[in-house]
């Protein structure tokens, strides 16, 4: 008796932990999103029993989030903005960490912990360092119209969406590279040998057995970066500000702390939360495909 | 091979042969990788150091360096980190909370990792997948249904300290499961095993032989736990009071979107050296209690690295 409930005592307070503070909460939006809202003081009033759930609130959101609405253009935005930053963060970071597995020698262990840092640095503390340089009378735009490229200073941090983009690209890419580092490192190298050997060009080794031996890593990494990005707020509050860039999680943000009306915003996370369930279902679903087929073969 | 004597013996490559040489195959010399390579590094870690050199600006400009002087940690008798109350106390309540969440997620953690590696009955599987869950929920999502929680459910803990803790608690379980798990694998069940054939009941085979050889996972966790709890700012924004609850992240965040001044750098700073700190700390503790245990050509950053995923 007493060998039987030792394991699943050491994982109870854990456990229980997470549900009472991880899982009860995500209930308890749910709830307030299919809650009603209070006429008098607009407070929300979540509704508990699922069976007696209002749907009212989240059919107004799908609503304004669907074509048409008023938060199409946000979520349009938020898709658009998080997939050029992927884009960009795979364009550099597939090379960074192919350079760093394969070919850095004896700088390979400097490299690493040069790229492993930035994960220790504070974000808020990374985009600190962006406000600073982007500044009006900041160090890039000194350089830019003291090499002529442009004859006056620029306003980087006035709402454009290049700005927020690349913000979001310089935030979140030490992420991406390390999957991709995990996933290139580990690849045999003789299997690269007997493609050489079997007359393959470097170039077409690579295309052929590297590049599709790192797919797990890539879309792994890929996925990795894309959930936090879809509610990421501050990134663009910072470098931005304005209403032109913000994304969806810019609209969580306001409905809770701007003007408070925390259905919509419960509702909106519900929604978020869906879709990012979806990405996640489908990465899950690749990686389960992936090790059925390298059992069955 | 006949092949290779037949072959005519190539004139040195013009430039602009190796030019076209170098376009259809670019990965065939790794200097442009390389040059990739090290402009990111510099990318990536150049802005952050000219933000470390402005905190030791001599005037109230981020983007003018007007020579080296320390006012802004403790010099300036009203702006500094040091005199500035607001400051001051982000910087307690981050390590405060920083502190707590290491003493109360580094032994959840552990036992739950245990537990998990060991359980395989009814349950243990959705017990797993539960603790994945925190590790890929955007935070903002758990920043919202834990203000939810407070403010509709535990209305008698409202926001706060004590929420900020319990929320960073949260999402730092997961991280020490994942850490020592990797350990737990590493090492295997023989030496239990062995113990108990010779003898020791699980309690004392747990805490004379699982214990000790978990003991680089623990500390390393614990590192871990403390850098991400200082770095935190999603969950420690949603679940702010405002005034004294802000922590050093939620001050640099309204700085910057304010005027900041170069004090805001400074305090950037402070943070960045401590989480920097414990985490090199965690990497030698690690690295020392590991020695010798490492095959040929297995470094221990690589370890380090492979904690983070």
């Amino acid at each position: 008796m007493y060998r039987r409930w030792l394991w699943p005592g050491f994982a109870l307070p854990g456990v229980v932990w997470l549900i009472v503070l991880f899982l009860v909460p995500f209930y308890t939006v749910l709830a307030v999103a299919l809650g009603t809202v209070d006429p008098i003081l607009f407070q929300a009033v979540p509704i508990w029993n699922p069976l007696e759930w209002n749907v009212g609130w989240l059919n107004e959101v799908v609503q304004r989030l669907g074509p048409g609405g008023n938060l199409t253009d946000v979520a349009l935005r938020t898709i658009q903005y998080v997939a050029i930053a992927l884009g960009l963060s795979l364009l550099i970071g597939y090379p960074v960490a192919y350079y760093i597995a394969r070919l850095a020698g004896r700088t390979k262990a400097l490299l690493l912990i040069l790229v492993i840092a930035p994960l220790w640095i504070n974000y808020l503390m990374r985009m600190l360092a962006w406000v600073n340089l982007l500044a009006p009378d900041g160090y890039v735009n000194r350089f830019l119209t003291y090499t002529h490229v442009l004859s006056e200073p620029r306003d980087w941090l006035g709402g454009r969406p290049s700005t927020v983009i690349l913000a979001l690209v310089y935030g979140y890419i030490p992420f991406l590279i390390l999957p991709l580092f995990a996933a290139l490192d580990r690849i045999d190298t003789s299997h690269l040998e007997a493609a050489r050997d079997l007359g393959a060009s470097r170039f077409s080794t690579f295309l052929h057995v590297t590049l599709p031996l790192s797919k797990p890593g890539i879309l792994g990494g890929a996925v990795l970066i894309a959930l936090p990005m879809f509610g990421d707020y501050y990134t663009p509050d910072i470098v931005s500000g304005a209403p032109q860039t913000s994304m969806i999680g810019n609209q969580i943000d306001f409905y809770f702390h701007g003007g408070p009306q925390p259905t919509i915003g419960a509702a909106i996370t519900v929604v978020l939360s869906a879709f990012l369930t979806l990405i996640m279902g489908y990465y899950l679903w690749t990686i389960h495909k992936a090790t059925r087929e390298a059992r069955t073969s | 091979m006949s092949l290779v004597a037949e072959a005519p013996v190539a004139p040195r490559p013009s430039t602009w042969s190796r030019f076209r040489g170098w376009l259809a195959n670019p990965w065939g010399r790794p200097r442009f990788l390389a040059l990739i390579t090290w402009g990111y590094v510099v990318w990536s870690i150049v802005p952050v150091l000219i933000a470390v050199q402005f905190s030791f600006n001599a005037t109230r400009s981020r983007t003018n360096w007007e020579g080296f002087s320390t006012r802004w940690y403790w010099g300036d008798p009203v702006d500094s980190v040091w005199h500035d109350p607001t400051l001051r106390n982000a910087l307690a309540q981050s390590l405060k909370l920083a502190v707590a969440d290491v003493v109360i997620a580094t032994p959840i953690g552990v036992l739950l990792a245990i537990g998990l590696a060991r359980w395989h009955g009814r349950g243990s599987g959705s017990s797993n997948f539960l603790m994945l869950f925190p590790l890929v929920t955007p935070e903002i999502v758990m920043g919202v249904s834990l203000l939810l929680l407070f403010t509709e459910v535990f209305t008698f803990i409202g926001t706060g300290t004590t929420a900020q803790i319990l929320g960073h608690v949260t999402f730092s379980i997961s991280y020490v499961v994942v850490i020592v798990r990797g350990r737990l694998f590493s090492i295997g069940r023989q030496y239990e095993e062995a113990a108990a054939d010779l003898g020791a009941s699980p309690t004392s085979a747990l805490t004379r032989i699982l214990l000790p050889l978990l003991m680089p996972a623990i500390v390393a966790s614990a590192a871990v736990v403390f850098a991400i709890s200082i770095d935190d700012f999603v969950i420690s924004q949603w679940l702010s009071k405002g005034g004294e609850t802000d922590t050093v992240p939620v001050k640099i965040y309204s700085a910057t979107r304010a005027a900041p001044l170069p004090s805001t750098n400074a305090i950037a700073t402070i943070m960045m050296v401590l989480t920097l700190a414990s985490i090199t700390l965690g990497f030698l503790v690690w690295r020392a209690f590991t020695r010798g245990e490492r095959r040929a050509g297995q470094s221990a950053v690589k370890d380090m690295g492979a904690l983070e995923i």
